[in-house]
């Protein structure tokens, strides 16, 4: 094993070219537990900790662009208003020590359909950026998750940064995992109103191979919040019309039976959360609250 | 390959460190200091807390080499950081690790230092946090222990008088398997208590 | 040693304090131990140790037709590769009680993770990618997994050969052993009763989930011996088990306590001890091992799931007329502790209740399952979640309070357990109960906040997010249990104390010196607290662990207090009376109360019972030491007849009981504790602060297995499907609830200072407490444990 220490953005592309097998390993929070416990043995670790330019964020006018290394922690603690469904998808993730270190650099780069970030990055919509020295490329999440464990990216891309919208409305994020705290998730929903493009965006994680969007539902409830004049009356959604959306939402899952959860669970179980956060975006959005508020904890 | 960084305000260096190693194995193997301690190594218990320039983390899931030149804290130099740190009156304003020019002038204490609390068997005083584990029975097999007097001091540090609730969240990256954590609580609780009246008593 | 590092040595606590008994002294190693320098096993370092690396097997069942360990063997560091061919004398199997388990497999594996082949290398993964290249070719033979498949006609034996003592009396092969218990006609006394229920029961495979991982140090010693640290239960047992294998006597194998990262039962039985000694004695080096999290959920045993059937009857007002039930414990590939969990589940299979017709039956089953053996509480919880949720149905069904039906048919001193043993200390269950439920109920939805909105960490889900209060319905259940303290059935359950007193720099000193393992329960700081009652000194110095002082027993069953406690009390008695002797020959002349008074040593001095100080003990003593190694041994215990299963063959109980208040998302299956209340008799406190922790520990234990713990084993293939701390969940800070407790002291007049075993008590009515609360707020039945949100939403 050799350990590529890279000081810029440069020096680890060109490496990454160099060796296209090389393992990036930033927060380590992935590769670290494979490498103990002897499930990975690769032939180069590339360390991004050292490339400043990873764990930096920039607020712009219309979006965020989130350097893949920004830890977890960093995101919930100064982008909930920007990100609400991503700092509340973060704030699930692990314990605070792995929040100190992970990014979401880290959930895209292994593409497991259960890491925490993936339905919140869905739900927002966003692009991926991508460079290898061929160049830069910028990958719409929705073509990013490619198979179980694979993603779009070219054996000698790195992730440099997402580029996420600024919050329109409000978005949730909802995860059930068997413990209270620092848990895998069995499936998680994530949610997110566009009221400016009149559309609503979901993400399912671990329900399904891959990250999903439940396009049905998504779908489903923005023609009938159009057609019943919700956005505008901002009147309570009839029950009806929530399952509905959950039922089209648990429809979109196509899960496994594991050792976390059966895939009827697992199926049950979105549907619940798509519920309920439909009711909690909705509440909000009828608040005026328009999201940035974030849900969790909220006094 | 080699790797140097500062633990606890001193600077180490280990040679032949294979690639694959954590910081955790390298401070346990190499450089002498097995108090942060190797329960999981999958970042699931977080006995091996240890602060990474100020920051907690588990050591198990930092490759030995990402530590390059960086700043280390762990429980062996827990009571000198508290220490350090009450005499700079706090640091709520920026990150916690010890300063570079600080590290030059750090000195271990004589081991032969006697305590003031009747307890005996360790060098030099000890931080509130750890103080207060002993006191309120946080401790059982101790295996634990290291990992949560990380977290829970830096948990202080950020916030003097959290809620049961604070508390929780700011532990929960950290088992324990004999205690059933009430005592756990107890302890912090008792720390930032006796933080408030030190505070109170020197009329801040 | 000249090279390994700090060895938790010679404890020593003083000061001002009196510090005796009953008084919540701290722990002596409580510095070390926050102050990382403590020694755990899994830290100790030799200068040019080798790591060792142990290759477990793949499949559950095989035959093994070859291993090729050449190209092992050549890859540069590798210092040794041994198999079973490398073993050096006759002896190549170990076990607790029956020696049916291979130090490494021989020409067949009977369980995943079976040990095969040890590397000693220069680095760990050195050894690691060296094991790597053993060539292993298996033939892979079918498994049995449960009662019906390891009872089936034609079922694979898991162990040809038994000439076992329990093979005379098992129906089958694959059964251990079982243990009937008939009591009254419980046929006949059926007929009496107007309500009858019957269920079965499931109770998942739970872990010990220790933090400290197997783990030690061999170092070969200039004798042909060997030294070794290392975390254990029991160091004299290991020892016995060990010897033989190295072909050395006992005296060459010098074992030294390291510091234990819990245990639970989990280290009851060997795991590392021998790999480490043979490499180290084939090498010549020092050789440390340490498993890591993964390994060490094959490195040791777990607690036996089981199937419960039990049947019960009353009358219209409350009386229970007769108990029936069958107990199936899944042993796995080797015995372990297996004989004497059946012990345990049969005699309290009844729990604290008075019934006097019963038919009982109770058996451990081979299977090619983790072996199962030693934790917390053995036997008795599986039996105590299955008969609690029995009272539940009945109270129901009659229409009465699950408090007061308990109440009762509440055990009393004097109540014949059902193998007519009478109870023969205080048995306040009623009042367990009654305090338990008088305890004040937590607030109503304490997960609202100031304003509208919730706090999700007080919430099902936690900071999942998944509820903000939806769905969520509270439930308040309640259980007791009784656990019997100290090894049953006739064995003799002793233990070891060396007391030593002497006069150093003016003041007495004592030294306890035990093979007592500290795994965290808290005996040194108790044997310090004897040693100052009993001989009026301030300065008490705890030995190290080793074996060069008689066998303490083993760390479980609740023991230690009671009976190396006993030990250390009646050394340091032994000690005080030569003590006294001195006084007299040398001083009696010069008062009369010598001869006359009771006499006590007490701060520092001889004193007579009415506080006259009569002489310092320095002065008695000079530069003289006295030195004493005794064993004590509590009241014998006799076997469980075969057939009838009567026999006095407990010595002690236990009692705990418990209120759960629990919340649980309905919709999402998800269940937050809010509180979980115990109220435990534990005779005398000798420590109050660690008695209390005690039982908050245990009682999260319990609280564990109820809503999340469980090792998953395939059925088809008898591999362990979850073997990691992400998969196998264990409590955080955020699932735990607080935990109020009440500890009632009714001295066992039998036990030292009254005192009662507690340590495993509370691990029994926890789990059936939550499920009662999870049963009052769903209304679900709820037959097995861990309660997944699968059950709680029927999906």
């Amino acid at each position: 094993m050799d350990f590529l220490r890279p000081a810029s953005w440069e020096e680890a592309l060109a490496a990454k070219a160099e060796h296209p097998t090389a393992v990036p390993i930033a927060g380590g929070t992935d590769v670290m537990v494979e490498i103990n416990f002897d499930h990975r043995r690769p032939e180069y670790l590339l360390d991004l900790n050292r490339i400043g330019d990873l764990d930096e964020w920039e607020v712009g006018e219309r979006t965020v662009r989130l350097g893949a290394s920004v830890p977890y922690t960093q995101i919930m603690e100064n982008l909930r208003a920007e990100l609400p469904g991503l700092a509340l998808a973060s704030h699930t993730v692990a314990s605070p020590q792995i929040r100190n270190r992970g990014g979401v650099g880290g959930n895209l780069g292994t593409a497991s359909p259960a890491g925490d970030a993936h339905p919140a990055l869905l739900a927002a919509g966003c692009e991926v950026e991508v460079e290898s020295l061929r160049g830069r490329r910028m990958i719409p999440i929705d073509d990013f998750y490619t198979g179980v464990k694979r993603n779009a990216m070219e054996p000698d891309e790195l992730i440099r940064a997402v580029h996420l919208p600024k919050a329109d409305g409000p978005q949730q994020f909802s995860k059930v995992g068997t413990r209270n705290a620092m848990v895998i998730a069995v499936c998680a929903f994530g949610i997110a109103l566009h009221p400016g493009t009149r559309t609503v965006r979901t993400g399912i994680g671990s329900a399904a191979p891959t990250p999903v969007r439940a396009r049905a539902a998504e779908e489903f409830l923005a023609a009938a919040l159009e057609e019943g004049g919700f956005w505008e009356s901002g009147q309570a959604l009839p029950p009806s019309l929530a399952q509905q959306f959950a039922q089209l939402a648990a429809g979109a899952c196509n899960p496994i039976d594991d050792v976390r959860g059966s895939a009827a669970y697992r199926r049950h179980a979105v549907g619940i959360m798509a519920r309920r956060t439909l009711g909690w975006t909705w509440e909000s959005y009828r608040g005026g609250a328009h999201g940035t508020k974030g849900g969790a904890q909220c006094a | 390959m080699r790797v140097t960084f500062t633990v606890n305000g001193r600077r180490q260096e280990a040679d032949d460190v294979w690639e694959g190693e954590s910081l955790l194995y390298v401070l346990r193997e190499r450089m002498g200091l097995p108090g942060s301690k190797n329960a999981c190594e999958q970042g699931e218990c977080g006995s091996c807390t240890v602060r990474l320039d100020g920051v907690p983390v588990c050591s198990c899931l930092v490759a030995a080499g990402q530590v390059e030149g960086r700043d280390v804290v762990t429980v062996e130099g827990l009571a000198d950081f508290a220490r350090q740190r009450a005499e700079r009156g706090g640091c709520a304003g920026g990150v916690c690790g010890t300063g570079l020019d600080e590290a030059k002038r750090w000195a271990a204490k004589p081991a032969a230092e006697e305590q003031a609390g009747g307890q005996s068997g360790g060098p030099g005083e000890l931080s509130p946090i750890q103080q207060a584990f002993i006191d309120a029975g946080a401790v059982q097999c101790g295996f634990c222990t290291p990992g949560l007097l990380v977290a829970a001091d830096e948990l202080l540090e950020r916030n003097d008088s959290p809620s049961d609730a604070d508390i929780r969240e700011a532990l929960s990256g950290n088992l324990c398997r004999c205690t059933g954590y009430e005592k756990i609580l107890d302890a912090v609780r008792l720390a930032a208590a006796r933080g408030e009246s030190r505070t109170a008593g020197q009329g801040a | 040693m000249a090279g390994v590092t700090r060895t938790p040595t010679h404890l020593t606590q003083g000061g001002k304090t009196r510090a005796g008994i009953g008084e919540s002294t701290l722990r002596p190693d409580g510095t070390l131990k926050v102050t990382g320098e403590f020694a755990y096993s899994s830290d100790m370092w030799h200068e040019d140790m080798l790591w060792g690396h142990t290759l477990r097997s793949t499949v559950a069942h095989a035959e093994i037709r070859s291993i090729d360990t050449g190209e092992a063997l050549a890859t540069p560091g590798v210092y040794a590769v041994l198999t079973y061919d490398d073993l050096p004398t006759d002896v190549k199997n170990y076990g607790l009680e029956i020696q049916d388990t291979p130090v490494l497999a021989h020409g067949k594996v009977r369980h995943h993770g079976e040990p095969v082949a040890l590397v000693a290398a220069d680095h760990p993964e050195t050894a690691r990618r060296a094991a790597a290249k053993i060539k292993i070719d298996y033939r892979e033979l079918p498994v049995v997994t449960d009662e019906a498949s390891a009872t089936a006609e034609g079922a694979p034996l898991v162990h040809e050969n038994r000439t076992d003592h329990h093979i005379g009396h098992v129906p089958h092969p694959n059964i251990v052993h079982r243990q009937p218990i008939i009591r009254g006609d419980a046929d006949e006394a059926a007929k009496r009763a107007d309500v009858i229920v019957s269920g079965e029961y499931v109770f998942g495979m739970q872990d010990q989930a220790f933090l400290g991982p197997e783990s030690g140090l061999a170092v070969p010693g200039e004798d042909g011996g060997v030294d070794l640290y290392v975390a254990t239960q029991w160091l004299h047992s290991d020892l016995r088990q060990i010897a033989p294998v190295l072909g050395l006597p006992e005296e060459k194998v010098r074992m030294t306590l390291s510091g234990v990262g819990g245990a639970f039962g989990g280290r009851e039985d060997l795991s590392m001890q021998i790999h480490a000694c043979l490499l180290a004695l084939r090498t010549g080096k020092p050789v440390k091992i340490v498993y890591n999290r993964f390994e060490s959920f094959f490195g040791h045993v777990h607690r036996h799931p089981a199937r419960l059937w039990y049947e019960h009857g009353a009358t219209k007002d409350g009386k229970l007329t007769h108990m029936k039930c069958r107990i199936v414990l899944d042993g796995g590939a080797y015995a372990s502790a297996s004989p004497a969990v059946v012990g345990n589940a049969s005699s309290l299979s009844v729990g604290p209740y008075v019934v006097e017709d019963v038919d009982i039956e109770a058996l451990a089953l081979y299977s090619n399952n983790p072996p199962c053996g030693a934790m917390r509480g053995f036997g008795a919880v599986q039996a105590c979640f299955a008969y609690e949720a029995q009272m539940d149905k009945l109270a129901a069904k009659l229409g009465l309070d699950p408090v007061a039906f308990r109440q009762l048919n509440a055990m009393e001193q004097g109540t014949l357990l059902p193998t007519g043993q009478p109870v023969d200390s205080p048995a306040p269950v009623a009042e367990l109960l009654r305090r338990v439920k008088a305890m004040p109920l937590p607030p109503e939805q304490q997960w609202r906040t100031a304003g509208a909105g919730a706090d999700v960490r007080a919430l099902p889900g936690g900071l999942s997010n998944t509820t903000h209060g939806e769905g969520v319905v509270r439930g308040i259940g309640y259980a007791v249990g009784i656990k019997n303290v100290g090894f049953s059935e006739g064995f003799d359950d002793y233990s070891t104390a060396r007391v030593r007193m002497e006069v150093i720099g003016g003041e007495p000193v004592a030294t306890v010196h035990t093979a007592m393992a500290e795994v965290g329960q808290g005996g040194i700081t108790v044997h310090a607290q004897i040693a100052r009652t009993e001989l009026g000194v301030q300065q008490v110095t705890i030995h190290p662990a080793d074996t060069q002082v008689g066998s303490a027993g083993s760390t479980s069953a609740s023991r230690q207090t009671y009976v190396t406690g006993g030990a250390v009390k009646h050394s340091c008695e032994a000690v005080r009376e030569k003590v006294l002797q001195k006084g007299r020959a040398k001083f009696g002349t010069y008062h009369p109360a010598w001869a006359t008074a009771e006499l006590l040593l007490e701060g520092g001095k001889v004193t007579t019972d009415g506080g006259e100080v009569l002489a310092d003990i320095a002065d008695v003593l000079e530069d003289e030491a006295i030195d004493l190694e005794l064993e004590w041994r509590h009241r014998p215990t006799e076997a469980f007849d075969l057939r009838t299963g009567q026999g006095n063959g407990h010595v002690q109980y236990s009692f705990a009981a418990h209120r759960a208040v629990v919340e649980v998302d309905t919709e999402l299956g998800l269940v937050k504790v809010i509180e979980l209340a115990c109220a435990q008799d534990v005779g005398k406190a000798l420590n109050p602060l660690s008695v209390v922790g005690q039982i908050q520990g245990g009682t999260t234990q319990g609280l564990g297995v109820a809503v999340m713990e469980e090792i998953i084993v395939d059925p088809k293939t008898a591999k362990v499907r979850n073997p990691s701390f992400t998969d196998y969940l264990i409590p955080t800070i955020l699932d735990t609830p607080t935990i109020p407790v009440d500890v009632l002291e009714l001295a066992d007049e039998h036990a030292p200072y009254g005192l009662r075993g507690i340590g495993e008590a509370p691990t029994l009515s926890s789990t059936p407490a939550v499920l009662a609360a999870i049963r009052n707020a769903t209304g679900l039945e709820l037959n097995k444990t861990p309660v997944r949100p699968e059950h709680l939403t029927g999906t």
